[in-house]
């Protein structure tokens, strides 16, 4: 099922909206005001830490005939990109450490160490994907234009396949977000500008050829005889990071609980409104800090919606204040262990592969309030204009006549 | 140096191919701060109190610093505070030394001034802080004038020792060179920079005169009075160049005298203090700088909404603060922040154009 009216779905009033609202602020608020020297020194550590491993895996390889040093330089490597792409580049891409002024550290000019443009994912991610979170139509990660990941998105055979794009986007994550921010679906629906599109491509390309050249000829080339195996060793190195990164974007917003949003939502959508959006389109999963730290933070995917410039290092305990105001308004906070978030996108994607007759949703009940529990529950139905309160009709003086003006104004 | 610069250049650009996206200098600074030109960076070697609240830092640039500033110029020092990069300039007060190894400016700790109290007590030698290309037009010519007058208020002092320093390494101030006289007003002797390097060199050298004026005691400088003022101390001034740094309102006077009674062509001032424009300074002037585009706007557009109606390409998203796809680089002036009232306005500063309105003339590089 699709939300058309977050408020109607929490069963909160426009005030209770409000003051999650006003309470969410706040914790911004108090978030920002408290950044400082330890935040700038965690995102330093970060980094020294994953640029040593990086340098530390590439020098090992150079051994990589050795079966010890292949292991360990590989997952030195490993550990490097995922590190790279989720702690670090996706945030600091977000603007998360914008605030430290420290242009070696910052969105506007930060490049990952992947296949996308940083420009092209900050168009795709940072504005479509944050601002339209899980908005059918509107929000292209609902599938990514591959995949069928919603109930309300048409079945057409094509998707029958849809277990075996889903093995493929997996393996080759990286060059799937390399394409998305083309927008598949427009180039099919052939809405796509050819012009935009040739100048992305060529972006694309230049990027894509750098980091092929560098995985797969130059450090393999400076390996002299053990160039396979190098090779091997960066590919494999390359594919984890794909597969990890896929299990944990996936588990973002396809898990059980994670709901879509109708294109009504957003009109007139107030930023409380906005925020509840954000809480109920995401799903958090469970894990120590090694754990949130591998996967970007993007375990507290709920607060990262919320915030998503907020730095990744307060997340956790962001997500225990959002929690307890979620407990509050009785509004569904969905988390669990990440093999159970991850096998419910799976399921998801394997049951939709098939027309929706032939399986049953796996949305959860809308919530009940506690403390409304007892009392008949609120007629939810669609009212006739006799129900509703009748619309302000007057438009202004000018509409009036002169007459009928002076007879107001005694 | 320069022949050693050009391979050295390429061996960095060939790395490159290793460890793209980043740059070698990436991963080298993480082995020693200052192996990176990517952003300019010197490490503090010394920092020598000069007076009780003036303190010289000696510094150490790293790679890609070109020490041939011009005498009197200032570079850009950015400091982190509390995790956040803070931004001042200040003027070099070291000559300028083809085969130096470092710089020196001199900073006076302000009272509300939370990075020159900073600098001056709190920054340990070896501490990295980044660095600013030398800029400013208060700068000695090349040959100096024949005769020059320097009026000197307070820290307005630094640019000017670094102007003295180069002549007298020069070896200008001999008999026969160029005539330089210094008017010098501080409070008291105590708090009078670089006083004794003074008093040395106007002892060594005729062709320089040095005068000192303790405001404290003796009372401000009257420009307009017959003894005590310009006319009094210098009597040629108006065939001299003039060079006036200080606080805003001696150069205020200064220039009003100078307009009123000689000739303001040969008045170079240095202004230390940002001028605010206009009352409330809300609104002003923006300019985008690589598109040359220019539009007058109020306080209440953003920088973003002005741009566009300027008819610059400007980059956004959300249009709300979010995403930060519109993040620009505030070359000058401030801005302020709408959603909380923020002031942004360092040199260089990355400021997010749909939120941010202008408080003031601003240039945006785009």
């Amino acid at each position: 099922m699709a939300i058309a009216d977050v408020k109607e779905y929490t069963h909160l009033t426009e005030d209770e909206v409000e003051q999650i609202g006003r309470e969410l602020d706040g914790i911004r608020a108090e978030i920002e005001e408290s950044r400082g020297a330890a935040d700038a020194a965690y995102i330093n550590r970060m980094i020294k830490v994953q640029r040593g491993l990086a340098a530390a895996g590439r020098v090992t390889l150079f051994a990589s005939n050795r079966k010890p040093a292949w292991a360990a330089g590989t997952a030195m490597l490993g550990l490097a990109k995922i590190l790279e792409n989720m702690e670090i580049g996706h945030n600091v891409m977000h603007g998360q450490w914008d605030w430290m002024n420290d242009p070696e550290i910052h969105s506007s000019n930060w490049e990952w160490d992947t296949a996308q443009p940083a420009e092209q994912w900050k168009h795709s991610h940072n504005y479509i994907h944050h601002q339209f979170t899980n908005v059918l139509g509107y929000d292209n990660d609902i599938g990514y234009g591959i995949l069928r990941m919603a109930r309300e998105q048409k079945w057409h055979p094509y998707y029958l396949g849809q277990p075996v794009y889903n093995a493929l986007l997996a393996s080759l994550f990286q060059w799937g977000v390399a394409l998305h921010d083309l927008d598949l679906e427009r180039i099919r629906k052939g809405q796509k500008d050819p012009k935009v599109m040739k100048r992305q491509l060529r972006q694309i390309v230049r990027k894509g050829r750098n980091q092929i050249l560098k995985d797969y000829v130059v450090y393999p080339a400076l390996s002299g005889r053990n160039w396979k195996t190098t090779l091997t060793a960066n590919a494999t190195a390359n594919l984890t990071r794909n597969l990890w990164a896929y299990v944990i974007i996936f588990c973002g917003h396809f898990p059980d609980g994670a709901m879509h949003f109708t294109e009504e939502e957003i009109e007139d959508e107030t930023r409380a409104e906005r925020y509840l959006r954000q809480i109920l389109g995401a799903a958090n999963f469970k894990g120590g800090p090694l754990l949130h730290i591998l996967s970007g933070n993007l375990g507290f995917q709920i607060e990262h919606h919320l915030y998503p410039d907020l730095p990744s290092n307060r997340y956790a305990e962001i997500s225990e204040r959002v929690r307890a105001l979620c407990d509050k308004y009785d509004i569904p906070y969905t988390t669990g262990p990440l093999y159970r978030q991850y096998g419910q996108a799976l399921r998801t994607i394997i049951k939709l592969s098939v027309p929706n007759h032939w399986t049953s949703s796996n949305d959860p009940a809308p919530p009940e309030r506690s403390d409304t529990a007892d009392e008949p529950s609120r007629d939810r139905r669609r009212r006739s204009d006799e129900e509703r309160p009748p619309r302000r009709v007057e438009l202004g003086a000018w509409t009036r006549s002169r007459d009928e003006r002076r007879h107001r104004d005694d | 140096m320069a022949a050693g610069t050009i391979p050295w250049e390429r061996v960095r650009r060939a790395g490159s191919k290793l460890t793209t996206p980043l740059h070698p200098d990436d991963y080298l600074r993480l082995v020693n701060p200052l192996w990176t030109a990517r952003e300019l960076r010197g490490r503090v070697e010394k920092v020598v109190p000069e007076t009780d609240d003036a303190a010289t830092l000696v510094i150490r640039p790293g790679w890609g610093w070109h020490y041939e500033h011009r005498p009197g110029q200032y570079v850009g020092i950015g400091v982190q505070v509390d995790g956040r990069f803070q931004w001042r300039s200040y003027s070099v007060s070291s000559p300028p030394q083809r085969r130096g190894r470092t710089i020196a400016i001199t900073v006076r700790a302000m009272p509300e001034g939370l990075l020159s109290t900073h600098l001056v007590s709190g920054l340990e030698p070896g501490t990295i802080v980044r660095l600013a290309l030398p800029e400013g037009d208060f700068v000695l010519p090349d040959p100096p004038p024949e005769r020059m007058l320097f009026l000197v208020g307070g820290s307005g002092v630094t640019p000017v020792m670094s102007m003295l320093r180069t002549l007298e390494r020069r070896g200008a101030l001999r008999a026969g060179g160029p005539d330089v006289v210094m008017h010098y007003s501080s409070p008291s002797a105590e708090r009078m920079i670089f006083r004794e390097e003074l008093e040395a060199l106007a002892d060594r050298h005729d062709t320089f005169t040095l005068h000192q004026l303790h405001t404290d005691t003796d009372g401000m400088l009257e420009l307009a009075d017959p003894e005590r003022g310009l006319d009094g101390l210098c009597p040629d001034w108006r065939d001299r160049e003039l060079y006036a740094c200080g606080p805003a309102p001696m150069l205020d006077a200064i220039e009003e005298h100078v307009e009123a009674h000689g000739d303001r062509d040969r008045l170079h001032l240095e202004r230390f203090s940002l001028q605010l424009g206009g009352e409330g300074g809300e609104g002003g002037t923006i300019s985008f700088r690589t598109s040359g585009k220019t539009i007058d706007v109020d306080g209440a557009t953003t920088v973003l909404e002005a741009g566009e109606q300027a008819g610059v390409g400007m980059p956004f998203g959300c249009r709300m603060g979010i995403c930060h796809t519109c993040t620009l680089t505030l070359v000058e002036g401030r801005v302020r922040d709408l959603r909380n009232g923020d002031e942004f306005g360092q040199p260089n500063e990355p400021v997010q154009t749909c939120v941010t309105a202008a408080v003031g003339d601003c240039v945006l590089d785009i």
